[in-house]
C-alpha cells in the first residue's frame, strides 16, 4: 500500500484535460522567466546604503555631470532574486557534465574559491610598496617553479591574461629572440591545419605570415611535409600537443630538432596540457615556449567566459626575452619584483611590459591550491582519469558515431567523432541540440576543422563512470534517433529556457545594447 | 552589355569602360544567409585578383576578389541596409560595386554564361 | 584523491573495455624518453584541504591587508566597498562555473547579464555600444588603438602624458612588434594637463589621440576641444577611464565627442586582488561597431517567437576569421563583468552618484588637510578622488617609511617613474568611501613627522 497517497486520487496523464497549458506569467514552475533590468529597475531605487556624505568643497570644475545616466537600479532582494533566476538558465559543471572538447570544463574545487578570497590576496593592492605584499610575490613565485618543474622548462612569464595573451607573448618571445640574432627576415610561421584559432590569429598580429601545414590521414602533423617547408624563412611552428584530434604528437621532438636545426622555434599550444601533467614535461620534447591556461589544466573557474590566466614557460633560449614584471626570490628569501626599473641591470633583453600590473592573481592562489592540493601523485592521476575516461568514452561510442582516428591507437583526454554516417537531413548541430534535451552540454562541434562535421568529447578525469555511462547512453540514442530519420531532433532542444535562437537576425540587424522599442516589436 | 564569370564565382556586366561586379546565385547558396557586406568605397584602386569586399554569413567571411583592375565608382549601398539582397536577387539588385575598367584585355580570361555553368556543373 | 570520482575497480572495467592493460598503456603513443619515470621534482604528494589551507594562509598573512590600514593607493586601482551579494551571486555555480555561451540556448543567464552589462557600460561610458569585456584596461587600451588603425589606416598613435605608465609601457612594447608608431611623453608635476599640446601634435598621419580622464595624476580636463580637433583632422579620439566611479560625478568621455572609450572596471564590484583579474570596458560610436575587438552579444528570438540572446558579430572574431581576426583575444573577463555589472545594478544611478559624490567630497577635505602638512603642496587643484601632493622631499622612501608604521600612504610617482628627477617628490594619493577622516588624520600626522 502506497502510505502517502492514501486517497485514491490518481495523476492524469497523457489526457487532453491534463495536457500542459499555458501560464499567465509566461514561468513554467521552476522555469522563471527574467525581464531585464532596464525594464524592471528604475534610476531612483538602489541596493546600497552609502556612509553619509562628509563635508567638503566640490572641485570639479565645469565638469560636474549634468545629464542623467541612465542606470537602473534594484534593492537587495531584487537583485538577489534578479541574478538568482538567471543563474538558472545557465548550464553548467556543478550541474553536470560538460564534456566541451579542447576545453577542459572540470570540476572547479571551492577550496580554490576560499583561498582566493583571503583578504591578504584579495584586499592588496598591485602598487603597495613590494615589503607589504611578499607573501603575494610568494604564491607567484611558488606557483612559477612548480610550472617550470612541470613542464621542464627553464622560465615563466607569468603576466599574460589569457591563453591567447600568453600565445602572444610566446610568439613576441620568438620574434625578439630572432631580432636579437639579427634574423628579423623570418616571417612565415607554420600552423597546422588541425590548430585553434587563435595561433594563426596571434602569429598575424605580431606580424608573421602563416602557412598551413596539412594533417596526416591518421590525424596528426605531417612531418614530412612540415620538415620540407622549413627554411630561412621560417621563424617557427606552432603545436597543439596533444593535438585538437585528441592524440598525441609522437614526433614532436623529431619535429622540434628539425626546426631548430633550420634556425627556428616551436611554439606549444598549451590548451591540451592537462592530458599528459604529472606524466610528460614539454621540455624535454624541445619546445621553446607554451602557454599553460590556468583555467583548463589547473581547475580555475571559466566563469561564463573568463577571467582566464595563462602564464608562458620558456626554454632556456626564449626566457631571456619574457615580459615584465617577474619575480625573483633571492638567497635571503626576500621576493623580489623586477620592473622596468630593474630590468637593465637584471634582464636586458626582455621585451617589455604586456599588461598593467603583475598578472591574475586570483588565479595564482587557485591554481597553486590546486596543484599542492593534488600533488605530483595526484597530477600524475589526474592525466591518467583524463585520458582513461576518454578512451572510455571513445570505445563504447565508435560503433555508433564515425571516429574517424579511432584507429590511430588510443586517444588522449579527448575522443573525436564526425558526422560520417549520418542520414540526409541531419547534422553535428542536431546531435548538440539533442544532447541539450538530455540534460547534457553538448560537445565542441565543427571543430577542429579537419573533421566534418566534428564532434570533440572531453570527458575529464571529475567525472564518475556512471555519469560517463549515463552520457553514452544519451548520445547514443540521439545517433540511433537520427538514424531512425525522427525529426522532432531537427527542432531540439525542445526541453530547455530557449529554442534554436535566430543568430541571422542578430547579425542582420546587431542589437547590443537595451533600447526603449524591443527588436520583436521594431521587426514586425 | 556583356556579362562574364569568373571561376571565384563572380559576374561582371560591361558596359563600354565601366563594370558592375556581384556574385553569383551559386555562391550565394554555398554561403548561406548573408549578414553582412562590406563594399569599397569610392575611389579606392583596386587590382584584378586583390581583395575588394567581404561578404559575411554568420559563421564564415569570405573575401570577394576583384575581377579585374580598375577605379571603384560606386559600392552598392542599399547592401549596408539589407544584405539579404545578395541571398534574394544576387545577379541583379544584390550588385556589389561598379569601377571603370584599367584594361578591357583582361576580359579575355573570363568565362562566359555557357562555360560557367559548365564550371559550376563540373563541382 | 578528493577530486577524482574513478575507484579502481571502475578503472580496471573501464581498461577491459578499451582493451589496455593499463592506464600507461594508454600513454603509448609518447616516446619511451619523455615518459616521466618518477614523481615531479619537489612537488610533494597531494595533501588535504586543512593543510593546503594552512600553507595558503601563512601566505596571505605575510601580506599588509588594505582594509586593515588606513590606505590611500589607487593609479589604475581602487579599493571601494563591494556589496556582499556582488560575491554571493558570481559564486553561484550556474555563473561560476559556466563555460563562454556557445549554446545559447542553455546560456540564457549568462547572455543577458552580457546584454545588461553591455548597456549599461555604453551608458557609462557614454558610446553607442560597448562589449561583453576586455582582460582588462591596459589591454584594452592598447586594443582601441589597434582598432583606430583598422578605422583610419593610419598608424600614429599620440599619447598623453597622462596616460596610465603601465597602459604606455603596454602599448610601446606591442607597437614595436606590429610597427605602430606610437608618441608618449612624461607629465609635469602642474596643475593642468597636455590637452592644447595634443591638439597642436595632431596631424594628417594621426590615428588616434589617446587620452586618460581623470588622468594619471587625477586631475581632469575637458575633452571637447580636443574631440573636435580630432575630428577635424579625421583622428579617432580614444579615452581611458581607470577609475569609473569617477563617471557618476564627471561628463563621460563620450558625451564630450570622444570615438572610443576604454576603462579599467575594477573599482566596481571587483576588488583589489593584487592586480587581477580585472575586467576591461570597451566602448565605441555605433558606426566603427564591426572594427571592435572582443566578444558581443546582441538581441535576436528563438524558434517560438521569445526574446533571447546570443553571441554575435563573431565574424571579427579568431575561431572565424583566423589570421584575418580584428585581434586574437579568444575570452573576455566574465565573472568580473558579472561582479560589474551586479555592483552597478545594487548602485543604480541614484547609488552611482551618490557613492562618487562621497568620494569627492572626501577626497577634496583629504586634500585641504594633507595640504596644511608643511612641506606638502597640492598640485591638481580639479580632481575627483584622486590628487598629487609634491613633498619637500622624495616621495619613495616616505612611501616605504609610512608603510613601516602601516600607513599606505598613496603611489609615489617614483615608483611608476623611476629615475625622473622631476616627479620625484609626487605622491599621489586616492580617497575613496572606504578611507574615514580618521584614517586621513593619521596620514597627515605621519606625514608631519616624517618630513619634518
Amino acid at each position: 500500500m502506497n502510505a502517502i497517497n492514501q486517497s485514491g486520487w490518481k495523476p492524469e496523464m497523457n489526457t487532453a484535460e491534463g495536457a500542459a497549458p499555458a501560464t499567465s506569467t509566461g514561468n513554467r514552475a521552476l522555469m522563471l522567466e527574467e525581464a531585464l533590468i532596464f525594464e524592471i529597475g528604475t534610476t531612483e531605487t538602489t541596493g546600497v546604503d552609502l556612509p553619509e556624505t562628509p563635508k567638503g568643497a566640490s572641485r570639479l570644475g565645469s565638469l560636474a555631470r549634468a545629464k542623467p545616466i541612465g542606470l537602473p537600479g534594484l534593492s537587495e532582494p531584487e537583485t538577489v532574486r534578479h541574478y538568482t533566476r538567471l543563474s538558472r538558465q545557465n548550464y553548467a559543471i556543478d550541474l553536470g557534465l560538460f564534456p566541451l572538447g579542447s576545453c577542459t570544463m572540470k570540476h572547479n574545487p571551492r577550496l580554490n574559491e576560499r583561498m582566493a578570497r583571503l583578504p591578504g590576496f584579495a584586499d592588496i593592492h598591485p602598487l603597495q610598496p613590494v615589503d607589504t605584499v611578499q607573501g603575494a610575490l610568494g604564491v607567484i613565485n611558488e606557483l612559477a617553479v612548480w610550472l617550470i618543474e612541470l613542464t621542464g622548462m627553464h622560465g615563466v612569464a607569468m603576466s599574460p591574461k589569457a591563453g591567447a595573451h600568453g600565445e602572444l607573448c610566446g610568439i613576441l618571445c620568438i620574434k625578439a629572440a630572432l631580432e636579437a640574432r639579427g634574423e628579423g627576415h623570418r616571417k612565415v610561421v607554420l600552423v597546422p591545419e588541425s590548430a585553434h584559432g587563435t595561433n594563426p590569429a596571434t602569429a598575424a598580429f605580431a606580424g608573421f605570415t602563416v602557412e598551413n601545414i596539412p594533417a596526416t590521414a591518421e590525424g596528426r602533423v605531417d612531418t614530412e611535409a612540415l620538415k620540407a617547408r622549413l627554411g630561412p624563412d621560417v621563424a617557427g611552428v606552432m603545436i597543439t600537443n596533444p593535438n585538437t584530434c585528441g592524440l598525441f604528437e609522437r614526433d614532436l621532438k623529431i619535429i622540434s630538432d628539425a626546426v631548430h636545426e633550420a634556425g627556428g622555434y616551436v611554439y606549444c599550444d598549451g590548451a591540451n596540457f592537462n592530458a599528459i601533467v604529472g606524466r610528460v614535461r614539454p621540455g624535454d620534447l624541445g619546445v621553446d615556449a607554451m602557454h599553460i591556461n590556468l583555467h583548463k589544466t589547473f581547475s580555475t573557474p571559466h566563469g561564463g567566459g573568463g577571467p582566464g590566466s595563462g602564464p608562458v614557460v620558456l626554454s632556456e633560449a626564449l626566457a631571456p626575452f619574457g615580459p615584465l614584471p617577474f619575480t625573483a626570490r633571492h638567497a635571503d628569501g626576500h621576493i623580489q619584483l623586477v620592473e622596468e626599473e630593474t630590468v637593465g641591470e637584471d634582464h636586458p633583453h626582455s621585451f617589455g611590459r604586456m599588461t598593467a600590473f603583475h598578472g591574475q592573481m586570483g588565479m595564482f592562489t587557485r591554481a597553486l591550491t590546486y596543484i599542492l592540493s593534488h600533488g605530483a601523485d595526484g597530477l600524475a592521476q589526474v592525466a591518467g582519469d583524463a585520458v582513461l575516461n576518454a578512451n572510455y568514452v571513445l570505445r563504447r561510442l565508435e560503433g555508433v558515431l564515425d571516429a574517424p582516428f579511432a584507429k590511430s591507437g588510443h586517444c588522449m583526454h579527448e575522443a573525436l567523432f564526425s558526422d560520417d554516417g549520418l542520414p540526409a537531413g541531419f547534422s553535428t548541430l542536431d546531435i548538440a541540440k539533442g544532447l541539450i534535451d538530455e540534460g547534457f552540454h553538448p560537445m565542441t562541434v565543427y571543430f577542429p576543422l579537419v573533421v566534418h562535421g566534428a564532434m570533440l568529447v572531453e570527458p575529464t578525469e571529475t567525472e564518475s563512470k556512471a555519469a560517463l555511462d549515463q552520457f553514452i547512453g544519451a548520445l547514443g540514442s540521439i545517433a540511433e534517433r537520427a538514424k531512425a530519420g525522427d525529426a522532432s531532433l531537427k527542432a531540439a532542444p525542445h526541453y530547455a529556457p530557449r529554442r534554436r535562437l535566430d543568430e541571422t537576425l542578430a547579425a542582420r540587424k546587431p542589437v547590443l545594447v537595451w533600447k526603449e522599442a524591443p527588436l520583436a516589436a521594431a521587426a514586425e | 552589355m556583356t556579362r562574364y564569370f569568373t571561376n571565384e564565382h563572380e559576374w561582371i556586366d560591361v558596359d563600354g569602360d565601366t563594370a558592375t561586379v556581384g556574385i553569383t546565385d551559386y555562391a550565394q547558396g554555398q554561403l548561406g544567409d548573408i549578414v553582412f557586406v562590406e563594399v569599397p568605397e569610392e575611389g579606392r584602386e583596386v587590382s584584378k585578383g586583390g581583395e575588394a569586399a567581404v561578404v559575411e554569413s554568420v559563421k564564415a567571411a569570405s573575401d570577394v576578389y576583384a575581377p579585374v583592375t580598375g577605379t571603384v565608382t560606386e559600392g552598392n549601398a542599399a547592401l549596408t541596409d539589407d544584405p539579404s539582397l545578395v541571398n534574394s536577387d544576387p545577379e541583379n539588385s544584390g550588385w556589389f560595386f561598379k569601377l571603370t575598367l584599367a584594361d578591357k584585355g583582361e576580359l579575355d580570361g573570363l568565362m562566359d554564361e555557357a562555360a560557367y555553368k559548365d564550371f559550376v556543373a563540373s563541382l | 584523491m578528493r577530486y577524482l570520482p574513478l575507484t579502481d575497480t571502475d578503472r580496471s572495467e573501464m581498461l577491459n573495455v578499451i582493451g589496455a592493460s593499463s592506464i600507461d598503456a594508454l600513454f603509448a603513443d609518447v616516446p619511451e624518453e619523455a615518459r616521466l619515470t618518477g614523481p615531479i621534482h619537489g612537488l610533494p604528494h597531494h595533501a588535504s584541504e586543512l593543510a593546503v589551507e594552512r600553507h595558503m594562509s601563512a601566505l596571505a598573512r605575510q601580506n599588509t591587508v588594505a582594509g586593515e590600514v588606513p590606505f590611500f593607493l589607487g593609479c589604475g586601482a581602487y579599493r571601494h566597498h563591494v556589496p556582499a551579494s556582488v560575491d554571493h551571486l558570481i559564486q553561484r555555480g550556474e555563473f561560476l562555473t559556466a563555460y563562454t555561451p556557445y549554446q545559447p540556448e542553455i546560456a540564457q543567464g549568462t547572455l543577458q547579464m552580457l546584454f545588461e552589462f553591455q548597456t549599461q557600460v555604453a551608458r557609462l561610458l557614454g558610446t553607442d555600444v560597448a562589449n561583453a569585456s576586455m582582460y582588462d584596461g591596459s589591454t584594452a587600451c592598447w586594443e582601441a588603438i589597434v582598432m583606430a588603425r583598422r578605422v583610419t589606416r593610419r598608424a600614429k598613435a599620440i599619447l598623453s602624458s597622462g596616460l596610465h605608465p603601465h597602459y604606455v609601457s603596454v602599448a610601446n612594447t606591442m607597437a614595436k612588434f606590429t610597427g605602430d608608431d606610437v608618441h608618449s611623453s612624461l607629465p609635469d608635476l602642474s596643475a593642468e594637463g597636455d590637452i592644447d599640446a595634443l591638439i597642436a601634435a595632431i596631424d594628417d598621419d594621426t590615428s588616434c589621440v589617446v587620452v586618460q580622464y581623470p588622468d594619471i595624476l587625477g586631475r581632469i580636463a575637458d575633452l571637447s576641444d580636443l574631440a573636435a580637433a580630432c575630428q577635424a583632422k579625421k583622428a579617432l579620439l580614444i579615452a581611458v577611464v581607470t577609475e569609473p566611479v569617477a563617471l557618476g560625478a564627471i561628463k563621460s568621455p563620450g558625451e564630450m565627442g570622444a570615438d572610443i572609450v576604454v576603462g579599467e572596471g575594477q573599482s566596481i564590484g571587483v576588488g583589489l586582488q593584487f592586480g587581477g583579474p580585472y575586467v576591461g570596458l570597451f566602448g565605441c560610436k555605433e558606426k566603427y561597431v564591426r572594427q571592435m575587438p572582443g566578444r558581443l552579444c546582441g538581441e535576436t528570438v528563438d524558434a517560438e517567437g521569445k526574446r533571447g540572446f546570443v553571441l554575435t558579430l563573431s565574424t571579427r572574431e579568431q575561431h572565424i576569421r583566423r589570421e584575418k581576426a580584428t585581434s586574437n583575444i579568444c575570452t573576455n573577463s566574465g565573472l568580473c563583468a558579472l561582479a560589474f555589472s551586479i555592483h552597478m545594478t545594487l548602485l543604480g544611478e541614484k547609488g552611482l552618484r551618490g557613492l562618487a559624490e562621497a568620494n569627492h567630497l572626501a577626497a577634496s577635505a583629504a586634500a585641504d588637510r594633507l595640504a596644511r602638512v608643511p612641506g606638502v603642496e597640492l598640485v591638481t587643484p580639479t580632481f575627483f578622488n584622486e590628487f598629487t601632493l609634491k613633498l619637500s622631499k622624495e616621495a619613495r622612501p616616505i612611501v616605504r617609511e609610512l608603510a613601516d608604521r602601516r600607513i599606505l600612504a598613496g603611489v609615489s610617482l617614483g615608483r611608476l617613474y623611476p629615475g625622473v628627477e622631476a616627479l620625484e617628490k609626487g605622491l599621489v594619493v586616492a580617497v575613496t568611501e572606504t578611507a574615514t577622516a580618521e584614517d586621513v588624520e593619521t596620514l597627515a600626522t605621519a606625514l608631519e613627522e616624517v618630513l619634518a
